[in-house]
């Protein structure tokens, strides 16, 4: 067999750490290759070794059968190597064609040259059907067209070899379907792919061979078609998952939240939430479905008052809380596990400590007459991290450190450890590993078995589908209707959750209607 | 080359760097550089007198240092440490001339007056960037232009149509016969103690008050602050006023120390201005400042001794300086460097 | 990260400026090497400590370190210890260890070049009786302290006269430095003379609240030309010199063009230069260098007028116009001179003061 890519007991130190040890990667000319491991077992690492932003320690790499040295990208570059961020590297406000020649751009008598490029970018664009506009702006297209734009930025550049990281962490369904079909195109071409993922269901999908790291180290390469999930989580994780949480019945008290024809406006003074009624009581998951950009973020900052309620009530414990001050809100029961953790959830540059008392330190006694009491907040820092299996050095290491996981669980463990009445989890597990999504589920059927009420916004129907105990869909700023998991399907809320009637989709060709609703997101 | 030995070798190799770079630039411009950097050395440490005038040109620079540092680590860029030190010093030269208070109260009142001085104008643009969002450096630059011309004109006011305040009473004054005596009648004055006093403050409410805590949640992320309840805008205000009052309280050691007057200013004292490299220098840390503030202060006090006793002419001496500086500051380069260096020969 | 980065760019933003700021104030000056005669023990060692316009402003401090360097070379002596040399101050606050570094050198007298050196002078000489201080432009009630003053206004309405005499536009300017009472008695002194002349001129009046800030001088400089303006006068030190640019860009432009400048303290002939033209009318010489000679002079001779104050007018040589290279015509430089002597034997005696306020 030919392999295009070889990468040989890799080994890459950095001071004591150990961030990858005795790793081997082969990549067959043509396939589609998966790299699995959860968040922090060192894939990056791995393809930064690769792509020559990091240089081994041990081991070697031969490209096309030959020893390389890859000193730095521009090594990589030459050899044919591309690699497509998670996080698109392209200036928002230039066009597609600019974008992809930025950096090397052509020049005609001195000056820009941008109508060739463009034409070649068009060309590209065809051949493997990414169906990019060229002269469009950044800022003006969907993320599932930036990562395109990415995509053809590497093959424009002549790559062979395509690292793809992470690339369906941000997509909805209907791009991520859109993606495996470009890179199945690629593949056809003679392009070969590694795929850095931690999603069980895309490697299934997609992928030809897998090779699985766990903690740093390379556990093996397995054929696609000889395994399935469950053994794939069993290597990567090191121990048996499971997938479906378990849990018993909800057993619902009183009412904990209620809500009445809530409006509330985005920030550019559009109403996106459009009179909307909800109910969630003590000792229940309530699970909120729908396609974002429905409401639910506006939804979130009314309840927890950092946006303003336009008209509508919004009770806490029977308490009026609207339009109250965030700290008044979160003092009166109310625990808030941010969608962006990065940007809302965590002082990414405090530390450990610091997070573990954001919501606290103004309280004994974590403070006393304006004086903080550090002391004790590393003791309730080191509680949660306990508690929590927050993996870190210590309570001294900043938040940035730590992986994506392990910042969601400090998240987690902050806000419950306040023991609030009403938790509002939003997309608590995005971009997480299988190990710390099923951790984190526990966390929140602990809670409502606690006699709390989980309030769960997701875009993932599975997520939606596993841990509520009533799932209501929201559509155009409303709950369209309020239906129970057990009995309803992943097409009929799929059918709600795009705006159709129940009666509507009975006996409709559903998959097809979603991604229909879908195109046309997109389109616009 | 662990992290700790770069660490160390960083500053000394800028400092090298920057002392070599500045010989060259005597050498070719016809004077001899040894003679030039023993007259630096000996403008700074050669004698008491030597000693006392290079602790009088830190303290300004500690305080100026300290406001802009504390701003920054509100996530907010006070380019205006300069205006807020020019009203301060008026404010404490106002205080320091007009009334007739016994030492005790007079040169804590001349103090506040300075640092309110200094809030007040710190307060402005804190406020502007709290409620509309202006951004504070726009505000700050143009509300040093206001006032170095409003001082001036209160100047001639105050003084009767003079270009300077009356001298400051006796009883305002941080000179001291003492201080004079022991450093053979330098300018230095008790405010050193005041500015190493405010190191202390900073230290205090950044690391030890819940003020210091919001503080710095708001200036490394302030969404993520708005989450967890703090009031963002009031955040800003206080830093900024707290900014300021460090500043103005460097205008009070020109008033009640070096100068005990306040002459109207043709131009900025660059107090301020420098204030932004002390900080930088001292990567924002109340510690870092001292240290900034201290390379900032001997360099330029000693470098006045070099056209004294080596005849280099002050244009020269001046460059020989920011070179200096220039190597200091950009100790990130030659950090990079070391690290690549490091880099190189590990891979090998 | 970003604020980080952000913060790094500015310091090296900062440094750099530091280091063209530096560039920028280099004036490639000359420095002589010392001097090879004999040293005379016993002459009086002289220093000088200037004001912020530095030594070589082409103007009142340059006409100082003039005098000092006559009385140096007179005397035998090398600029060293013990003979003769100075400080540039940079800003307000080297005015105090400037003197002090001086003091600490030894030299027998220091002089304090300009009004702003007033306090500074007077707090050094208390705390060193022993040593001998003069101050130019301000008065210092000190035993150990000789006060330098002139009649400004005398050699301003000599001035005012020419101009008054020379304007085709009957448009006059004077660019002033700061509000100081040495200035408005340039202003005071030159009004007159244009009044005694023609009481109709139009004497258009700008203050620049600096005395080195060039660009200042150059932009009322623009101002007035445009406005008709022919003549300036300027007391305004270094930021005089922006006058002078401005008259030379339009001399440059326009080789006819009737431009002129009075200069100021020195001969400032040499500062009007610009082809094969000049625009220096005349100057305004107050002779700080023979002041200080002068000075100097009578301490070698153990008569320091320490405690009192010595004023230079037209009648002591301190004060008078300089050569006019030919601009002024004789007839008028006749009726300049008939002035002189009225003034000098008190006549004529000029006012100190502006008439009003501002």
């Amino acid at each position: 067999m030919e392999y295009v890519i070889e990468m040989l007991n890799i080994r890459k130190e950095f001071g004591n750490f150990v961030a990858n040890d005795n790793i081997t990667l082969q990549l067959e000319k043509g396939e589609i290759h998966a790299l699995l491991g959860e968040n922090g077992a060192g894939k990056s690492t791995l393809m930064n070794v690769l792509f020559g932003l990091y240089q081994p320690e041990g081991g070697e790499i031969r490209v096309r059968g030959k020893k390389t040295d890859i000193t730095d990208p521009n090594v990589a570059n030459n050899l044919g190597i591309g690699m497509v961020h998670q996080h698109f590297m392209l200036v928002e406000n230039l066009t597609v064609t600019e974008n992809i020649i930025l950096g090397n751009e052509p020049k005609k008598r001195g000056m820009l040259n941008i109508k060739d490029s463009a034409k070649k970018v068009a060309e590209i664009s065809k051949l493997y059907g990414l169906d990019v506009d060229p002269y469009a702006k950044i800022e003006d297209i969907s993320v599932g067209m930036q990562q395109r734009v990415e995509i053809l930025k590497t093959l424009y550049r002549g790559a062979e070899i395509l690292i793809f990281d992470e690339p369906t962490a941000s997509l909805t369904p209907q791009e991520i379907e859109e993606l495996i079909g470009i890179m199945r195109k690629l593949i056809t071409e003679g392009k070969s792919i590694i795929l850095i993922t931690h999603k069980l269901q895309e490697i299934m999908d997609v992928s030809d061979r897998v090779t699985v790291i766990r903690k740093g180290k390379g556990i093996g390469t397995v054929i696609t078609v000889e395994t399935n999930p469950e053994k794939l989580a069993t290597l990567m994780v090191g121990r048996q998952v499971t997938f479906k949480t378990e849990k018993g019945p909800s057993h619902p008290t009183e009412e904990i939240l209620h809500i009445e024809n809530l409006v509330v406006e985005d920030y550019r003074g559009i109403e996106k939430v459009k009179g909307l009624n909800l109910s969630v009581r003590k000792g229940e998951i309530v699970g909120i479905a729908g396609i974002d950009g429905n409401g639910q973020s506006e939804l979130i900052e009314a309840i927890t008052g950092l946006r303003k309620v336009k008209s509508g009530k919004i009770k806490l414990n029977s308490k009026d809380i609207t339009g109250k001050h965030p700290r008044e809100i979160t003092e009166s029961g109310l625990g808030h596990i941010p969608q962006d953790r990065h940007k809302h959830g965590l002082v990414l540059d405090f530390s450990v400590g610091y997070n573990a008392a954001l919501q606290s330190y103004y309280q004994k006694p974590y403070s006393n007459k304006g004086i903080m009491n550090y002391k004790i907040v590393a003791e309730k820092a080191n509680k949660i991290i306990q508690t929590y299996d927050v993996r870190t050095q210590g309570e001294h290491e900043p938040a940035r450190a730590l992986s994506g996981g392990n910042q969601q669980k400090l998240i987690i463990g902050r806000e419950v450890d306040r023991n609030p009445d009403l938790l509002i989890a939003a997309l608590p597990t995005r971009g997480l590993d299988v190990g710390a999504i099923e951790f984190i589920h526990k966390k929140l059927i602990e809670q409502r078995d606690n006699g709390k009420a989980v309030l769960l916004i997701s875009y993932e129907l599975d997520e939606v589908m596993n841990i509520s105990d009533r799932i209501a869909v929201i559509y155009d700023g409303k709950i369209v209707d309020t239906v129970s998991p057990t009995e309803t399907t992943e097409q009929q809320l799929g059918l709600l959750m795009a705006g159709q009637e129940k009666e509507e989709f009975v006996g409709a060709a559903t998959n097809d209607v979603v991604l229909k609703e879908g195109d046309d997101r997109d389109v616009k | 080359m662990s992290n700790r030995v770069i660490n160390l070798l960083v500053p000394i190799i800028s400092i090298i760097l920057g002392l070599l770079v500045g010989a060259v630039v005597m050498l070719f411009s016809g004077y001899n550089p040894i003679n030039g950097y023993i007259a630096l050395w000996n403008g700074v440490f050669e004698d008491s007198y030597a000693i006392g005038e290079t602790i009088r040109q830190i303290s300004p620079y500690i305080l100026a240092g300290l406001a802009v540092a504390f701003a920054f680590r509100t996530g907010l860029f006070n380019i205006g440490v300069e205006g807020q030190l020019i009203v301060g010093w008026f404010a404490a030269a106002y205080v320091g001339v007009t009334f007739e208070l016994p030492a005790i109260i007079h040169i804590p009142f001349a103090l506040l007056a300075a640092a309110a001085a200094g809030a007040l104008w710190g307060l402005v643009p804190g406020l502007l960037k709290a409620k509309f969002g202006v951004h504070e450096v726009i505000v700050t630059i143009m509300m040093n232009y206001i006032a170095l011309h409003s001082v001036n004109a209160l100047i001639k006011t105050v003084s009767g149509g003079n270009y300077k305040t009356d001298p400051i009473k006796e009883t305002a004054s941080l000179r001291s016969e003492f201080l004079a005596n022991l450093t053979d009648f330098s300018t230095l004055h008790y405010g050193i103690l005041v500015a190493l006093a405010m190191v202390v403050v900073m230290w205090f409410i950044l690391e030890k008050t819940k003020t210091g805590f919001e503080l710095k949640s708001v200036g490394f992320n302030d969404h993520a602050s708005q989450y967890a309840g703090m009031n963002v805008n009031k955040n800003i205000v206080l830093s900024m006023v707290i900014s300021g009052a460090f500043a103005g309280l460097g205008g009070a050691m020109e008033a009640l120390g070096t100068f005990g007057y306040m002459a109207t200013l043709a131009g900025f004292t660059g107090i301020g201005f420098d204030g932004i490299a002390v900080a930088l220098l001292g990567a924002n840390t109340p510690l870092g400042v001292i240290f900034g503030a201290s390379l900032f202060g001997s360099l330029k006090y000693g470098a006045g001794n070099m056209p004294n006793a080596a005849g280099i002419p002050i244009e020269i001496v001046s460059i020989v300086i920011a070179l200096i500086i220039f190597f200091v500051a950009s100790g990130y380069i030659i950090r990079v460097g070391l690290q690549r260096m490091n880099k190189k020969k590990g891979a090998k | 990260m970003s604020k980080r980065k952000l913060g790094l760019a500015l310091s090296l933003v900062l440094a750099a400026g530091t280091i063209l700021g530096a560039c920028g104030a280099d004036k490639g000056k000359e420095k002589g090497t010392p001097s090879t005669s004999g040293k005379d023990k016993a002459a009086f060692s002289v220093a000088m400590v200037t004001d912020i316009g530095g030594v070589d402003d082409k103007s009142f401090n340059q006409s100082a370190w003039a005098g000092v360097e006559k009385y140096g070379k007179k005397n035998n002596l090398e600029k060293a210890d013990g003979g003769y040399d100075y400080l540039e101050s940079v800003g307000e606050a080297d005015y105090n260890p400037n003197l002090n570094k001086l003091v600490r050198r030894d030299f027998d007298l220091v002089f304090g070049i300009g009004h702003m050196m007033e306090s500074s002078v007077k707090e050094v000489a208390e705390q060193k009786p022993d040593t001998k201080f003069a101050i130019v432009d301000a008065v210092v009630e000190s035993p150990n302290v000789a006060s330098i003053m002139f009649k400004e206004q005398e050699g301003s309405f000599l001035a005012g006269v020419a101009a008054a005499r020379m304007t085709k536009s009957n448009k006059i300017g004077f660019v002033g430095g700061m509000t100081l009472p040495v200035i408005e008695r340039f202003e005071a002194g030159f009004i007159a003379g244009v009044a005694a002349v023609n009481p109709d001129i139009k004497v258009d009046i700008q203050y620049t609240e600096a005395f080195n800030k060039a660009e200042l001088g150059k932009a009322a400089a623009n101002r007035m030309y445009s406005s008709g303006v022919d003549i300036i006068f300027h007391a305004a030190g270094g930021t005089g010199n922006g006058v002078f640019s401005e008259a030379k860009e339009r001399k440059k432009a326009d080789p006819n063009a009737y431009v002129w400048v009075i200069g100021v303290d020195s001969d400032q002939y040499a500062e009007g230069k610009i082809d094969n033209n000049n625009i220096t009318m005349t100057s305004m010489l107050k002779r700080v260098d023979i002041a200080v000679e002068n000075v100097s002079d009578l301490a070698n001779d153990d008569k320091f007028p320490g405690g009192k104050t010595t004023t230079y007018g037209i009648a002591e040589d301190g004060i008078a116009l300089a050569d006019s290279h030919g601009v002024i015509p004789d007839d008028i430089l006749a009726e300049i001179d008939d002035y002189s002597k009225k003034i000098a034997a008190g006549e004529i005696v000029v006012p100190e003061f502006p008439a009003k306020k501002k």
